[in-house]
């Protein structure tokens, strides 16, 4: 019984070591570059492309353990290639499933081929796929920290042409919006998300971080950018809930952030699901 | 919304010798027509005629392999924010939280670039464009939460708010109840006296329109033709364009029908005389599409 549920009644000390902290500055980072993209990307239907684009990461995180280089960059190039591909296609998600899907299993497929090339590589699969917070580096935590203000500055520029383009693409095109630029840079600035985000919660559970905070959000707020901000503050409560709550309890951080993310999201589909049979009553 | 009367030209449209191609085959050509300002045009044809690439290259968003066009005396495309543009995929299931204001807002705001906070006279252009259309007290609804025919009214409130010249729509009243069409076409109505607005309509049903059209722009054996109204109305024309037989019914009441069938309806067909329709048939406005009719004819009989 207690292998399964136990309590650590040093939590508190727990939290106050240096990988605690660096594991929340992480996640402050993650929750504000995540939220910031989350509502775009199913505005854009893009949900299962940004599901796709962690796992295009995969080989080329792996790839990059077996060649010795950082796994934020084997993943980030492969992310992006990914996303260059994908906006390449066309933004028309329906069209692209299959394709997408189908180069997602193979992709996966390479990343396990690489990582058992190695012993090194196959030990990080498991934190690749799954995610591993209190790992996180300081020099990591500046590169998620720059990121996040370059990410601030593009979404600020092109926020309103964005929106226009993702929620309304043929009237956009006409109104003289660049829509192929635009679904260029959103997939590149997704894969540039997915690549900071993975470190923390693995390319398998990346859409409980980017996209369910994002969708709870438009459930409860009638606007994007207030749906933006909810979706920010939701995911920073999942990882730093998650992070508090995986100590006293101790279990994987990942598991618990995603336990959260979806718990709010099915509070929210609770709260929809009322408010729709009040209406009709 | 202000007046849009102060165009001095007198067509709102013009097309030479325009063609199109895609995937390397031609969906029409030879097209010369002339839409004068402040008319309400229907873009007619069968499915597949290229009325929805019509439209677009008239927005610029399609190139064309031959010709020119010259839409509010720019080349088709330049002016594009003097055009509001409603396209069929209002209805394609939007499943938007996005409310109906702030849909209306980003035919406003959308194309701008930079950090900038909506002001109140923004706004207040929003609410006024919802009201012309009737849905300001739908303005805190969602659009997934809107009917199919309020969510076009959004989308028509959408490209009115920046003070369009020229609105056009693909197909406005498909996939809408009857109720819903008469709302609609009352609004284009409204826009056209009111504002004297020009009005272009992708459709494939006449009827609900005939009211408030003045001409129509039809595609016909791979040409697109221009007409004035009284030319189009004709059961042998539209029985060409539409390859089905089609009758034009006048109602003791004075309003017309257009119908495939007429011997079911207890009123008196209007039925043209065999003279009228050879006279309609060879009757047209300028000698190159009349050229265009009988090529077309032409061609038929060679495919026979």
């Amino acid at each position: 019984m207690n292998a399964f549920f136990s309590y650590d009644p040093l939590w508190t000390q727990t939290l106050t070591m240096p990988f605690m902290r660096n594991a929340f500055l992480a996640g402050l980072c993650i929750a504000l570059a995540a939220g910031v993209i989350g509502y775009f990307t199913i505005a854009r239907n893009s949900a299962f492309a940004s599901h796709a684009l962690a796992h295009i990461g995969l080989p080329g995180a792996t790839g990059a353990v077996l060649l010795g280089l950082p796994v934020a960059l084997g993943l980030g190039v492969f992310a992006v290639g990914g996303a260059w591909v994908i906006a390449a296609l066309g933004k028309r998600a329906s069209e692209r499933e299959i394709a997408t899907g189908t180069v997602l299993a193979f992709a996966t497929g390479l990343g396990l081929y690489f990582a058992r090339m190695s012993s090194s590589a196959s030990q990080q699969l498991q934190a690749i796929l799954f995610g591993s917070i209190l790992t996180i580096t300081p020099s990591q935590i500046v590169g998620f920290a720059i990121f996040d203000v370059l990410l601030l500055i593009v979404m600020a520029i092109v926020y309103r042409p964005m929106l226009f383009s993702s929620l309304d693409e043929q009237v956009a095109q006409a109104k003289g919006v660049p829509v192929g630029f635009m679904n260029l840079l959103f997939m590149t600035v997704l894969a540039g998300v997915i690549t900071i985000a993975v470190p923390a919660i693995g390319t398998l559970l990346i859409f409980a971080l980017v996209v369910t905070p994002a969708a709870t959000a438009m459930i409860v707020t009638n606007s994007p950018f207030k749906a933006i901000v909810v979706a920010t503050l939701l995911c920073l409560v999942s990882i730093w809930g998650g992070l508090v709550i995986s100590t006293m309890f101790p279990a994987p951080p990942s598991f618990v952030i995603v336990a959260l993310s979806t718990l709010f999201w099915g509070i929210a589909k609770g709260i929809e699901a009322a408010r729709k049979k009040n209406h009709r009553a | 919304m202000t007046s849009s009367g102060s165009l001095q030209e007198e067509s709102c449209i013009v097309g030479h010798d325009i063609a199109i191609q895609r995937g390397g085959h031609t969906i029409w050509s030879n097209g010369t027509f002339s839409i004068p300002t402040g008319s309400v045009t229907a873009i007619v044809g069968t499915n597949g005629a290229g009325k929805t690439t019509l439209m677009k290259a008239e927005l610029g968003l399609l190139p064309l392999s031959q010709g020119t066009l010259t839409v509010l005396g720019k080349p088709a495309g330049a002016m594009n924010d003097r055009i509001g543009y409603v396209p069929q995929s209002y209805t394609s299931d939007i499943d938007s939280s996005l409310t109906a204001e702030q849909s209306v807002l980003l035919g406003l705001t959308g194309t701008r670039f930079g950090f900038h906070i909506v002001s109140k006279k923004e706004r207040a252009k929003a609410h006024e464009a919802m009201q012309f259309v009737g849905i300001d007290d739908k303005a805190s609804y969602r659009l997934s939460e809107l009917s199919g025919g309020l969510r076009q009214r959004v989308a028509i409130a959408q490209a009115l708010v920046s003070d369009p010249q020229l609105l056009m729509l693909d197909e406005p009243l498909a996939n809408l109840d009857l109720a819903s069409q008469r709302t609609t076409v009352h609004i284009l109505a409204k826009l056209n006296k009111e504002l004297n607005m020009t009005i272009q309509v992708v459709a494939h049903d006449l009827n609900m329109l005939l009211p408030i059209l003045t001409g129509a722009v039809y595609l016909l054996d791979g040409h697109p033709h221009y007409a004035r109204l009284d030319e189009v109305l004709d059961s042998h024309l539209l029985t060409h364009l539409y390859g089905t037989q089609v009758q034009v019914i006048t109602t003791p009441q004075g309003d017309m029908f257009v119908t495939p069938n007429a011997d079911t309806i207890d009123t008196n067909p209007d039925m043209h005389s065999s003279s009228d329709v050879a006279q309609f048939h060879h009757h047209t406005h300028s000698p190159q599409s009349s050229d265009d009719l009988r090529e077309g004819d032409a061609q038929r009989g060679e495919h026979q």
